[in-house]
């Protein structure tokens, strides 16, 4: 065990352990019966599986690693939607560089690249734009990708991008958000989750009262995390202490950074350049009522999907997920990855088939990253 | 893309577009600052923000920005988010 050279704060992590197998032992969850915490963060998953986390805490603890990666819920059609405006003649494609190698039905936005669209990995909005005001004579589409986090930075190159008057500048708006889908899954019957750790930068934006509802009216626990090891510990020591105590509250592990009703000027920007849709589609959960934001009318000018006429704007949706990826079934907590059949055989992070293995936020690309010796025990 | 890095904001460049530039692990970048800006923008200068995807999202102390830079750097999150940074100024080109 490494334990003293990867914490910086070993004593502190130590201490956090032996409270929670305390509180655990309290419960009276078991290996055989444990309690349920989901982190909904992709971050998290990363932070648990580096450190070790899931190995270290008592084995009445189960992770289930949620839907918060949004590279990982992006469903194969929206990516071939991706492909076909890059492929149009005249088109600059942006995007972030965790979006590239997610696969499509005919192609990842890779592989077009490599036939010759040009599509270019920006860090932000703010280049795409750039590169709209370079490029007058292009169409330069970003990419829009993400939870809350994202979303601001996108509704505000789009406000600046009005403010100049670009007629070049267009995002392809696949922005999500982090309360419906843990709606969706708490009012699947099969689910048996006993608490949350809820994001730490997502809950930046939005504060931490839009989960109110899981702990009001699904009796669940939530606590807002930081994603350094002792804060995760901390999370979960708070979490096992509200299930001892019998009470469901949500609340704030990461206050030095979370502020109770999130980012005003963010909140505003969001508001005023999206609105939801009625339903947007996450692979492997299906469609998901209100989880989605489109463009808002009058920013119609700068909405990819009017202007090339792509997307929710034709109506032609549910085009079916690969044969034999099991990623709905890993992201609900049903299965393990390694109880995929294709897990390490058709599906790899150099070849991956389901989007689970393509970012390093993904359950199955964690598993594999730094499960190797452990699966084969297992 | 989903974490924040912190970095440090050096100097206003244009306060009509609420810009600045920022040190983040030794690279400059300008940065957008309109969701951590008060009235008084030249107050943001020398301050610690969490940075994301070209946005200034909250400001946080120096011991904070060095904890989560430490446990970016442990995550391989901040190599990779210096090298999108790298990758974006050359697609600029
Ligand atoms: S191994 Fe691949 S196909 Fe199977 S669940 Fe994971 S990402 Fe999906």
């Amino acid at each position: 065990m490494k334990f003293a050279s990867e914490f910086r704060d070993p004593v502190a992590a130590r201490a956090l352990l032996t409270a929670i197998a305390a509180k655990v032992d309290a419960i009276g969850a078991t290996k055989a019966k444990p309690l349920h915490l989901m982190e909904i963060c992709g971050g998290h998953t990363h932070s648990i599986f580096r450190y070790g986390l899931d190995k270290l805490i008592h084995e009445g603890i189960e992770f289930i690693h949620g839907p918060g990666c949004p590279v990982c819920v992006l469903p194969m059609a929206r990516v071939d939607e991706c492909v076909e405006i890059a492929e149009r003649p005249g088109v600059i494609f942006t995007t972030f560089g965790d979006a590239m190698r997610v696969p499509g039905h005919r192609k990842s936005l890779m592989q077009a690249k490599a036939d010759g669209a040009d599509i270019r990995m920006v860090y932000s909005p703010l280049d795409a734009l750039e590169l709209a005001r370079r490029n007058p004579g292009r169409e330069v589409v970003f990419f829009g990708l993400g939870f809350e986090t994202t979303t601001p930075s996108t509704a505000l190159s789009i406000q600046q991008a009005a403010r100049e008057g670009l007629t070049n500048f267009s995002v392809f708006c696949n922005h999500i958000t982090v309360p419906e889908p843990i709606k969706a899954l708490l009012d699947d019957p099969d689910m048996v989750l006993d608490g949350f750790i809820g994001p730490g930068h997502v809950s930046m934006v939005i504060g931490v009262h839009p989960y109110d509802f899981i702990a009001r009216d699904y009796g669940k626990p939530l606590v807002v995390a930081g994603f350094e090891p002792t804060d995760l510990l901390q999370s979960v020591l708070m979490l096992v202490t509200q299930i001892a105590e019998g009470r469901a509250e949500v609340e704030n592990q990461y206050a030095r950074v979370v502020p109770e009703h999130g980012n005003p000027v963010s909140i505003a920007a969001i508001a005023d350049v999206y609105e939801r849709r009625p339903s947007f589609e996450w692979r492997g959960l299906g469609e998901i009522d209100a989880s989605g934001l489109r463009i808002r009318p009058k920013y119609q000018a700068f909405d990819a999907e009017e202007k090339f006429g792509i997307g929710y704007a034709t109506g032609r949706r549910n085009v079916p997920e690969i044969e034999g990826c099991a990623c709905g079934s890993v992201m609900m907590g049903k299965l393990k990855p390694t109880g995929c059949p294709q897990f390490g055989k058709g599906c790899t992070p150099e070849m991956p088939l389901g989007a689970l293995m393509v970012s390093s936020e993904g359950a199955c690309a964690a598993y594999w990253q730094y499960g190797g010796a452990r699966v084969a025990a297992e | 893309m989903c974490l924040g890095i912190p970095g440090r904001i050096t100097a206003i460049t244009d306060p009509a577009r609420l810009m600045a530039m920022a040190e983040v692990s030794g690279v400059r970048r300008e940065v957008n600052v309109a969701c951590v800006a008060g009235n008084d923008l030249d107050a943001l200068v020398s301050q610690w923000a969490l940075i994301h995807v070209g946005f200034a999202m909250s400001l946080i102390d120096e011991d904070e920005a060095a904890k989560t830079l430490e446990a970016l750097r442990d995550l391989g999150e901040a190599q990779e988010t210096l090298e999108q940074m790298a990758l974006s100024q050359e697609a600029l080109a």
